[in-house]
């Protein structure tokens, strides 16, 4: 079944360069259906890729390459559970994009699906690729798609957001590529099993922390873990709602996946001696990130900016999880990113048909004239981000926090916090929407969004059933994800394979089985529930208190000068970026040697 | 092998990113990232590099002929490929940001702040 490896990237690719080439002579829907049939031809490969990467990675080397005596001259596709997941939640979310654009536009050009189609292929890409240079080519070809997708506005808005992008993620890419170069210099190797090789049974010197840093920064960037996280606001603002979906529950994930993917073949070697120092880092990064995200999308009123802080606070939570660096955390990572990004796409989604019905995804604007199906999906999405049980994110985020070791027993008041803030954010929106309460100047929450334009007289009326239909289709899959049979043993599983660097690099470059390692499939504890549940009320606590009590106490100065950091200026953004990684820099060589 | 050619490369990274972060025009932005994009080029090639080696075409030469490492050079031209693409984006977005509010300047386009 080699053969199906390589399609999610292939399948993409060749379906947009032919629309390209056709799309001047086609009539308008043949862009959707094209679209919208390899995006749902490519989850089934991701779903089917997912099913047989049970016991072993599949490792698909392109022109039958192989390794000889250990040396990779080929390019590999390296498939393991949590990629294929990946995969397949990347394709599905394009699948349900395509569908809401079918309805949510009033005109596209085939080009916006020939784009939709180039990022597409190249997150599959990004996902499976077994080699360094490769996942950097994919980062950089996502980044282009994207970059024009953000601009694809059909409202004007400020383009100030997809500059922003461009510039910061362009940057991110650099560092990354010049890590890759330090790499390669250093092992002669791209294939990430062969760089591990090389680099193990060696201490970590000096060029292999500055790669290190340099390679994670660049995928931090991309994930939008803070204090890289600036652009990611700035281009959801102004893209289109379903592009949002495809950045929030895609892009982001895979930064961070790409983060675990390369320290654990390639890294753990040389730095697995410093392990309890590592784990403090990355945690203290991922704390950072979720507190941020939360506080931040607490402040908000644009709704999908708002999105854009809660997926920076869930990415953060996501960070802990790998940065814990046990197998359990690992898997809960996997399912808690796979869950949580199905249900920020739906929420994503349904904030499109409020942009399409009221043309305002303001909160405060949209005060009391949401409809009703629409309010019943955005609040059952936000008591799933807040941790409700039995969501996938709940049972996601308890594995992680049961993973951690000792000496982290306050890290459940920290995420718990974070997914209170999230969710209450969430919730006070679909209140005050849906419901008409609370009021309707809220100045703690800033001015209004400056895309906002006037309200035709007769709105245009899209297809609700559609658009809400797909809405609602994430939010059931996301939710249900952890009662698929088996899923949880099967993520553990595979987090275990990753762990163990040896038996993976050998069997990537010899070929040879790993060894079958028993495991339970985990479920999360007693504790775990009543700490969920406690957080679902928190948040809906807490957004009655902000509806009904107003936001005035939050009028401090610390408060405006929290919002008063993202000020929509990329140089300094460029100057949080390198200060950050400057600093981390410091960190990993001060603790890391 | 010197170390002159990688202090270039850090010092194109290094002053690339100082007239981002100083820049009061995107389309001198824009350049400044080329700059640091230049580093990876000069980075890639310096490591490929051995004294005394020919280009690493195998055709016509004596086998066990030292060559360049033709990885990175390879590396290098999917690096400007790469580069050229999402430059020619970032000075589109440049000129339709000119074309709307009539500025260049980084800190007078209108942005969503907060």
């Amino acid at each position: 079944m080699d053969v199906l490896v390589p399609l999610p990237v292939a399948l993409p690719l060749l379906a947009a360069a032919a629309l390209a080439a056709v799309g001047p002579f086609v009539p308008a829907w043949f862009g959707d259906f094209v679209a919208g049939l390899v995006s749902a031809a490519v989850t089934v490969v991701g779903v089917v890729l997912l099913t047989r990467t049970g016991a072993h990675d599949l490792v698909y080397w392109f022109g039958g390459w192989r390794p000889s005596h250990g040396v990779a001259l080929g390019i590999a596709f390296d498939v393991d559970g949590a990629g294929a997941a990946l995969a397949a939640l990347a394709a599905f979310l394009m699948t349900a994009t395509v569908v809401f654009s079918w309805r949510y536009f009033d005109e596209t050009g085939p080009l916006f699906y020939v784009l939709l189609l180039v990022f597409l292929g190249s997150v599959e890409g990004f996902a499976l690729s077994g080699d360094l240079f490769n996942l950097f080519v994919f980062l950089e070809l996502m980044t282009v798609a994207a970059i024009a997708l953000t601009g694809y506005g059909d409202e004007p808005g400020p383009l100030q957001g997809a500059l922003n992008f461009g510039i910061v993620n362009g940057f991110g890419a650099f560092f990354l590529l010049f890590g890759i170069g330090l790499l390669y210099g250093r092992t002669g190797a791209l294939n990430l099993a062969q760089i591990g090789q090389a680099l193990s049974g060696h201490r970590a010197d000096g060029l292999v922390l500055v790669a290190f840093l340099l390679v994670t920064a660049g995928f931090l960037v991309k994930a939008g873990v803070a204090p890289f996280h600036f652009w990611l606001a700035d281009a959801y603002a102004v893209a289109p709602a379903p592009v949002c979906v495809l950045y929030s529950g895609v892009m982001s994930d895979l930064g961070l996946h790409a983060v675990a993917k390369v320290y654990w073949p390639a890294f753990s070697g040389p730095l697995g001696t410093h392990e309890t120092a590592l784990r403090a880092i990355l945690v203290t990064l991922g704390i950072a990130s979720a507190l941020l995200g939360g506080a931040m999308a607490f402040l908000q009123r644009d709704l999908k900016r708002m999105l854009a802080f809660v997926t920076i606070g869930q990415i953060g939570i996501a960070l802990v999880g790998i940065g814990l660096l046990t197998a359990r955390s690992l898997a809960g990572t996997t399912l808690y990113v796979v869950s949580d990004g199905l249900v920020r796409g739906s929420l994503l989604l349904v904030v499109g048909v409020l942009v399409r019905r009221l043309r305002t995804g303001d909160e405060l604007r949209a005060r009391g004239r949401g409809l009703p199906a629409s309010g019943i999906v955005f609040a059952a999405g936000a008591l799933a981000i807040a941790g409700l049980p039995p969501a996938g994110s709940f049972f996601g985020r308890a594995l992680i926090v049961e993973g951690a070791t000792g000496g982290y027993r306050w890290l459940p008041i920290a995420l718990t916090v974070s997914s209170i803030l999230s969710g209450a954010a969430l919730l006070r929106a679909a209140g005050r929407i849906s419901l008409g309460w609370g009021s309707d100047e809220e100045p703690v929450l800033g001015e209004e969004h400056p895309a906002e334009e006037e309200e035709p007289p007769h709105p245009p009326r899209g297809s609700l059933v559609v658009m809400i239909g797909a809405a609602a289709a994430l939010l059931v899959v996301g939710v249900g994800l952890p009662a698929w049979p088996g899923l949880p043993g099967k993520a553990e599983a595979a987090a275990l394979r990753s762990l163990d660097r040896p038996a993976h690099a050998a069997e990537v470059l010899e070929g040879r089985p790993p060894p079958h390692e028993p495991t339970s499939a985990p479920s999360p504890s007693t504790t775990s529930i009543v700490a969920s549940l406690a957080s679902a009320a928190g948040a809906v606590g807490l957004a009655a208190l902000a509806l009904f009590g107003g936001l005035g106490v939050l009028r401090r100065a610390p408060i405006r000068r929290l919002k008063a950091l993202h000020s929509g200026i990329v140089t300094d953004y460029v100057t949080w970026l390198t200060v950050g990684t400057a600093a981390l820099g410091a960190v990993f060589v001060l603790t890391l040697r | 092998m010197s170390y002159l050619p990688y202090a270039l490369a850090v010092w194109l990274l290094v002053v690339g990113l100082y007239g981002v972060v100083t820049s009061r025009h995107l389309v001198h932005l824009v350049v400044c990232l080329t700059v640091c994009q230049s580093s990876t080029y000069v980075l890639l090639l310096a490591i490929g590099y051995r004294k005394h080696a020919t280009a690493p075409i195998f055709k016509g030469i004596p086998l066990g002929t030292k060559a360049t490492d033709p990885v990175v050079q390879a590396l290098t031209l999917t690096d400007v490929v790469v580069s050229v693409a999402v430059l020619a984006l970032l000075l589109a977005v440049a000129v339709q940001v000119h074309e709307r509010e009539g500025t260049l300047d980084p800190e007078e386009i209108p942005a969503v702040r907060g």
